[in-house]
């Protein structure tokens, strides 16, 4: 429960990739209004092609990177000895930086006897700020090739200025991105799609809010008439339903042309309307 | 070992229906599931043997020992991952901690240790077929090393000519550490604006590692302007085009029943 405050972040995740995340939070951004949309998944960003947001601002986001004074650098090889991700190796009297597996931690550069070693920024992705109706979009995306966006996923979170709310767009999965996407939002909607990838998936983050105490609800997304694996396992698990969006063509096509659909249609305005009404009520 | 490897870049879009039905149709014996984050091939491949399990270690986590610590304020000044907590004593998040050590190596008083942490479980079918999948432990990072463990479990156990390996969705650390060392990468891109956003970021980065590509599309009815658009590219990008699958809901249904397509 939150207290005291009226503003809301909500984060939106789901374990397997391609069940909707996107979808639903693109749509309770719009139906919303005054907010604001993190998209979180910088590896693969794709609420901006629904936003098509006016870009206000870019931030090109770095790491800290080592490099080696070699004037300085008398080959004691304890920054090698210390590196626990193998990124610093010493041949020919030289000390090498394999710059891709750095994790940036400053502790070669802590321990060099000679301080022969001092760092620079090697650049891994951006931050793009832009504005769609009276919301702020914020776009993290990192560069092919980078291994890992969680600072960038840090950077992003600091962003959200004041509106009532803020919807976080996850990555797929329950890895460190995920946890750092969700650390500190006061309510997260899981969206299952039925099938038993689906709910396998979606067992692992249900776990994950759990573990971290939060309030949380499902989205059944592409709901087909018949058997449904996801509302099956809510029903044994007792969580609360938020609501069941249907599997039609109409809305894959608006959806796969990256187009708003409460935008296009008033059926879909209505739903998500309703799925943020029960959002709030959860909070009340 | 010659190994193809299904990525998508965008999640969901049938990495592994298709890594399911190949696998069914080649008849191949040694495979693996790389998307240890979410994996779900051992859903539709279903095993007649028992699986050996092993534990995985990532790196090690640091502990403070409390009794020793004198509240220097280092640790915490230095950890560049956030991961010393300051309230009633100082404390090391584990799901923060990277394991890189700094804390232990500044810490005046020895107060810290670096422990092994259990990141997960690896686990190996080893039948008439070989099957190497794993699942990491929740909110665990350095997935990428994990990975390298399936492919190498596989590759160990199996003296097959070829292998099939699912991939998981984005382009980070356990996609690149899985591109690593196969010969070819099939991408399965699904005809949406999303679909084909995600489709160019993963094909810049398997060019990075100089890997074999080719693509297809999954679903490809369900827009086929979208599906025309990934055929030009493919074409202006001198890419293979591979072949285009149609909707079916009948695929649903084979995954529901722990079926391959």
């Amino acid at each position: 429960m939150v207290t005291g405050e009226d503003k809301m972040k909500i984060a939106v995740l789901s374990g397997k990739g391609g069940t909707g995340k996107t979808f639903v939070s693109v749509n309770l951004t719009f139906v919303a209004e005054n907010s604001n949309y993190i998209d979180c998944d910088v590896e693969e960003p794709n609420g901006h092609l629904y936003f098509k947001p006016e870009i206000l601002k870019r931030e090109k986001i770095y790491e800290k990177i080592p490099q080696i004074d070699k004037e300085r650098c008398k080959g004691c090889r304890k920054c090698v000895e210390f590196c626990k991700f193998n990124a610093l190796a010493h041949i020919k009297d030289n000390i090498l930086v394999f710059e891709e597996i750095c994790h940036s931690c400053g502790g070669c550069m802590l321990l060099c006897p000679e301080k022969a070693i001092s760092e620079k920024d090697k650049e891994i992705g951006e931050i793009q700020e832009g504005v769609f109706n009276n919301s702020n979009i914020y776009t993290g995306s990192l560069n092919p090739g980078e291994e890992t966006g969680v600072s960038i996923i840090k950077r992003l979170l600091m962003k959200a200025n004041n509106k009532p709310y803020t919807f976080i767009d996850c990555p797929p999965g329950s890895s460190c991105s995920v946890m750092e996407s969700i650390k500190d939002v006061d309510y997260c909607i899981l969206v299952a799609e039925p099938t038993l990838f689906g709910v396998h998936n979606f067992n692992m983050v249900y776990d994950l809010v759990k573990l971290f105490d939060k309030p949380f609800g499902a989205v059944l997304n592409k709901c087909l008439d018949g058997e449904n694996p996801a509302e099956d396992f809510c029903n044994k698990k007792n969580i609360k339903i938020l609501c069941k969006i249907p599997f039609e063509h109409q809305l894959g096509k608006l959806n796969s042309n990256a187009e708003i659909a409460s935008e296009k249609n008033e059926k879909y305005k209505n739903l998500f309307s309703s799925l943020l009404k029960t959002i709030k009520g959860e909070f009340e | 070992m010659k190994q193809l490897l299904i990525l998508s870049g965008k999640g969901g879009t049938g990495k592994t229906t298709v890594a399911g039905a190949f696998i069914k149709l080649s008849n191949v014996n040694a495979y693996a599931d790389c998307d240890i984050d979410a994996p779900n091939l051992h859903l539709i491949m279903q095993q007649k043997s028992k699986p050996e399990n092993s534990d995985y270690y990532g790196l090690d986590k640091a502990v403070i020992d409390k009794d020793k610590c004198i509240e220097c304020n280092l640790c915490y000044e230095n950890c560049r991952f956030d991961a010393i907590k300051n309230d009633d004593g100082y404390k090391v998040n584990i799901f923060d901690c990277e394991g890189c050590g700094v804390c232990k190596a500044v810490c005046p008083a020895s107060a810290i240790t670096l422990m092994p942490y259990k990141a997960g479980d690896m686990i190996l079918f080893r039948g008439y077929q070989v099957f190497s999948t794993a699942e990491l432990k929740m909110g665990s990072g350095n997935s990428g090393m994990l990975v390298t463990e399936v492919k190498k479990n596989m590759k160990l156990a199996s003296k097959e000519e070829f292998a099939i390996i699912d991939g998981s969705p984005g382009i980070g650390c356990p996609v690149i550490a899985s591109i690593s060392g196969v010969t070819m990468v099939l991408i399965v891109a699904e005809p949406s604006l999303s679909g084909i956003s995600d489709m160019k970021r993963i094909i810049e980065t398997a060019n990075k590692f100089n890997t074999k590509l080719a693509v297809c599309v999954n679903k490809y009815d369900t827009n086929i302007e979208n599906n025309e658009k990934i055929k030009q590219f493919c074409q202006n990008e001198k890419i293979d085009f591979v072949g285009q699958i149609p909707f079916d809901k009948k695929a649903v249904e084979a995954v529901n029943n722990g079926l391959t397509m």
